[in-house]
């Protein structure tokens, strides 16, 4: 009996051990896929250490990753949105709009440089700029899923419409009138790095763990990849896809109060023209535009490698003139590298 | 109490719906339908399109509520439009459309949208890929859970498929055309898996437009026609001629059309087409064939064998590596469709939704597509004179459309494969090459394109039918037979069924004659 165990046991284990590599070798490979900007950012920062001194030191690393911040939450905005195959271009407005509705809310109507309508308490400025982002999603969610509009020209009507909202009401000007409460997030430093980083990361994790261990999140990529397989699993489509809508126009408003609390201000062009920034940044990060691919990770990776080419750039004296041709550069640049990187063809 | 008297002796049928009626406004969808499916039954479900199989289908599976009627699962009554586990418990179904996600693994795509028990509940991976293994395991699927889903084959993820329709705890499950994306060798390992499941007690109801699917495997028999019931019976006591005729409505077979034209003496006339010593990487290598005028020629092979590429390849649409193709003397620019439709080369594609159509565009934009220099002058496309050459092809292929602007995706899918062929005989072709021209085509138009393009050969052109599907090749002079890219046979008329098959699966002991026919054209 021993004598059999022993001869059997060892080749069980053998193919057992052979299966688990298989199985680990083609994890490895699918999270290859998600690493492939990392090389990139590896050499940047190879590359930035060489040309500065400066750029290895605390104080710059954490002020790239500041600077990160908002773009980011866009990206996880829109990644949310690219894997269940949907686009909302009105990001980049809901970052300006949102802000400046919420404080014209509660600014005085008296007294000061812009006069608001006093209607809620000071501190109720956070709550009413989330709740717009709310409201932007839900009707961008309403326009596209129940009227069935076509989702790329909607959002670009709204993406028109609210800054030219945001511009009507602020009059054109920056407001630098705001509320503690509201500036409190942008500015303040929880044990010496900017708040801001922290809750990016805490939203970045519980984004990136919903996507991969949730049944919800998983369901963006089954609607993303085939919305009528999903439907027929029993997948509450629509529902779904509206949700995400919502939380997308929310991350926004919410990047939209660290910036102003990050400059003391809301400027009147907030957010203007970063929505190409955001999409390149969420493509190269391996997020496909027709859905059902990619991850949180990935499109985090994407932020920074065009952040750090930029921090890079402005270290090396490469006058900031140029910084417009090298940021589009980099982005063709850096998806030529995902391209191979992974090995799938871009559609 | 009634249950358990009628229980064991007699149990309820699976499913049984009776007077079933079902319109969408002004069109009547189903009349007064029936069907029932004992336990452990294998019942074929077939008819023309446009016969009401698909509405029952979303009827029995609770997409759609039927207008009147009566639906019962061993004998209770239907569950509540809506409830889709309830209905998932009861009667699984494999939709004709694939619904498995190419980009999710094989276990969450079993398991899709239950990953995990509640749902704010974390998904564990490890435990989901057990469950999906012992799943695979407990149907005998050879599949690995962790592999990405678009990896797998069509077969494949027919199978996986199957085992997550019926993992709800259904003893029911409906197949809609399973087959059609299949090649032989494929089916035949679909049917025992299904035969398998049959020996466990489960019932099927199983839509095929291949009847002689339905003799291999079925034991019952019901036939739709004009979205009413017309006989159910068992498929031992029917024979093919009259199950045809109970579909049409008229007495007619592929057979007949095949068996009717005598096998002319062509031996004298000239090759239209010829290829030489083709090589396509992948596909085939040293391949050479011709084809003279008059002559239907078939080539066959399952569906790794290369033989798609060989016809796609004639029409322009890969470079060769090596080898020559000469339309009538001419050789043809290999891997340019121009100058194969210069050459006179028409097509008709594999797959007439990924190639054949723009779906949302009329018939006759459809089939004039690639006439469009022949409409007008200096490059221009003149309205009236497009109408009057599609009223001239809906007319010459019998297209059943409410008109010339109709979209073609308003057709029937026999109806948009005859514009497919309406436009690659637009060009008037001295070759027509055909890709599986009849797949997912009803008995009556597979009948009338195949007897279309026997026509060509008749004036004087060649043709060329690529098929694994014994009916097409039924009508061809000659079979070449291809196998893992080479030529491995060659069958006159009067061929066998099993003969071809087993050539196509490489299996068949190649006969003296058949390696002279393929030395002939060899070089």
């Amino acid at each position: 009996m021993s004598a059999t165990t022993e001869l059997t046991e060892p080749a069980a284990s053998a193919a057992e051990s052979a299966t688990a590599d298989t199985a680990r070798r083609r994890v490895d490979l699918g999270r290859f896929r998600e690493l492939s900007l990392v090389p990139a950012i590896l050499v940047l920062m190879l590359i930035g250490f060489i040309v500065s001194p400066a750029f290895l030191t605390a104080d710059n690393l954490i002020g790239v990753a500041q600077q990160s911040t908002e773009l980011s939450l866009l990206v996880l905005a829109t990644t949310f949105i690219l894997i269940c195959g949907r686009m909302d271009l009105s990001l980049e407005s809901t970052i300006g709009v949102a802000p400046v509705i919420a404080v014209w809310l509660v600014l005085p109507s008296s007294g000061g440089r812009f006069m608001g309508l006093g209607l809620f308490p000071e501190w109720a400025a956070v709550p009413l700029c989330l709740l717009v982002g709310a409201v932007i999603g839900a009707v961008n969610g309403f326009l596209i899923l129940k009227l069935r509009l076509n989702g790329f020209i909607v959002t670009l009507g709204a993406l028109t419409m609210l800054r030219g909202l945001q511009v009507a009401l602020s009059e054109g000007q920056s407001i630098v009138e705001l509320p503690s409460s509201f500036t409190y997030l942008g500015k303040a430093s929880w044990l010496g790095v900017p708040a801001a980083i922290w809750i990016c990361a805490l939203l970045f994790a519980v984004g990136g763990s919903a996507l991969a261990w949730l049944r919800h999140g998983r369901a963006l990529y089954a609607i993303g990849g085939n919305a009528e397989a999903a439907r027929t699993a029993g997948i509450r489509v629509d529902r779904i896809v509206w949700v995400v809508l919502i939380i997308g126009s929310l991350l926004a408003a919410f990047a939209g109060i660290l910036y102003s609390g990050h400059y003391g201000s809301i400027s009147a062009t907030q957010g203007s023209g970063w929505i190409f920034q955001v999409f390149a940044a969420t493509v190269i990060g391996g997020v496909s535009l027709n859905g059902g691919k990619g991850s949180v990770f990935g499109a985090l990776t994407g932020v920074l490698t065009l952040q750090l080419v930029v921090n890079v750039m402005t270290l090396a004296g490469v006058p900031p003139l140029w910084n417009q041709f090298l940021n589009g550069a980099i982005i063709i640049v850096a998806l030529i590298i995902s391209r191979f990187a992974s090995g799938e063809k871009q559609e | 109490m009634a249950d358990t008297a009628t229980g064991p002796e007699h149990p309820a049928p699976v499913a049984e719906a009776t007077g079933i009626s079902k319109r969408f406004g002004a069109t009547v969808a189903l009349r007064d339908a029936r069907i029932s499916v004992a336990a452990g039954e294998s019942h074929a479900l077939v008819g023309r399109n446009g016969a009401g199989k698909s509405t029952l289908v979303s009827i029995l599976t609770g997409l759609q509520q039927p207008d009147t009627g009566n639906l019962r699962f061993s004998g209770e009554p239907a569950p509540a439009v809506g409830d889709i586990d309830a209905w998932r418990s009861r009667v699984a179904c494999v939709y004709q459309r694939s619904t498995i996600i190419g980009d999710l693994t094989v276990a969450e795509n079993l398991f899709l949208n239950r990953q995990s028990a509640g749902a704010v509940q974390r998904i564990r991976w490890k435990q989901l890929r057990l469950r999906a293994e012992e799943l695979l395991g407990e149907y005998g699927v050879a599949v690995d859970p962790a592999a990405r889903a678009k990896d797998l084959t069509v077969e494949q993820r027919q199978f996986v498929e199957i085992a997550r329709a019926l993992s709800f705890g259904a003893r029911f499950i409906i197949l809609d055309e399973p087959t059609a994306k299949l090649d032989a060798r494929g089916i035949g390992r679909l049917f025992d898996k299904l035969r398998d499941l049959q020996d466990q007690g489960v019932a099927f109801l199983f839509i095929s437009h291949h009847l002689q699917e339905v003799y291999d495997l079925c034991s019952t028999v019901t036939v739709y026609r004009d979205a009413a019931h017309i006989l159910t019976a068992p498929v031992a006591e029917l024979g093919h001629q009259a199950l045809v005729e109970a579909m049409t409505g008229e007495s007619a077979s592929v057979a007949a059309v095949a068996e009717s034209r005598p096998p002319a003496a062509r031996a004298g006339s000239e090759e239209v087409l010829e290829i030489s010593g083709l090589t396509l990487p992948g596909a085939c290598e040293e391949l050479s064939l011709s084809v003279r005028a008059g002559e239907v020629i078939g080539l066959a092979g399952a569906a790794a064998s290369g033989n798609v590429q060989v016809g796609e390849a004639v029409a322009g649409l890969h470079r060769a590596k090596e080898g020559r193709i000469s339309v009538g003397g001419r050789s043809v620019h290999t891997g340019s469709v121009p100058s194969a439709l210069a050459a006179g080369v028409g097509l008709v594609p594999e797959d007439r939704h990924l190639q054949g159509l723009v779906n949302n565009r009329s018939v006759a934009e459809n089939a004039t597509l690639t006439v469009t220099d022949q409409l007008g002058p200096l490059g221009t496309v003149l309205p009236a004179r497009t109408r009057a050459f599609a009223q001239r092809m809906i007319q010459d292929l019998d297209i059943k459309t409410p008109g010339a602007a109709t979209p073609v995706s308003a057709l029937s899918g026999g109806n948009q494969q005859k514009v497919v062929v309406a436009r690659a005989l637009a060009t008037d072709p001295h070759v027509l090459v055909a890709i599986r021209p009849t797949n997912g085509v009803d008995v009556k138009s597979k009948e009338f394109l195949l007897g279309r393009i026997r026509q060509v050969a008749d004036g004087g052109k060649a043709a060329l039918i690529v098929s694994d599907e014994l009916d097409d090749l039924k009508v061809c002079d000659r079979v070449v037979v291809m196998f893992h890219g080479r030529v491995v046979a060659e069958f006159d008329r009067g061929w066998k069924d099993d003969h071809l098959v087993a050539a196509m699966e490489g299996v068949g002991t190649p006969l003296a004659s058949t390696v002279s026919g393929t030395d002939e054209h060899g070089r």
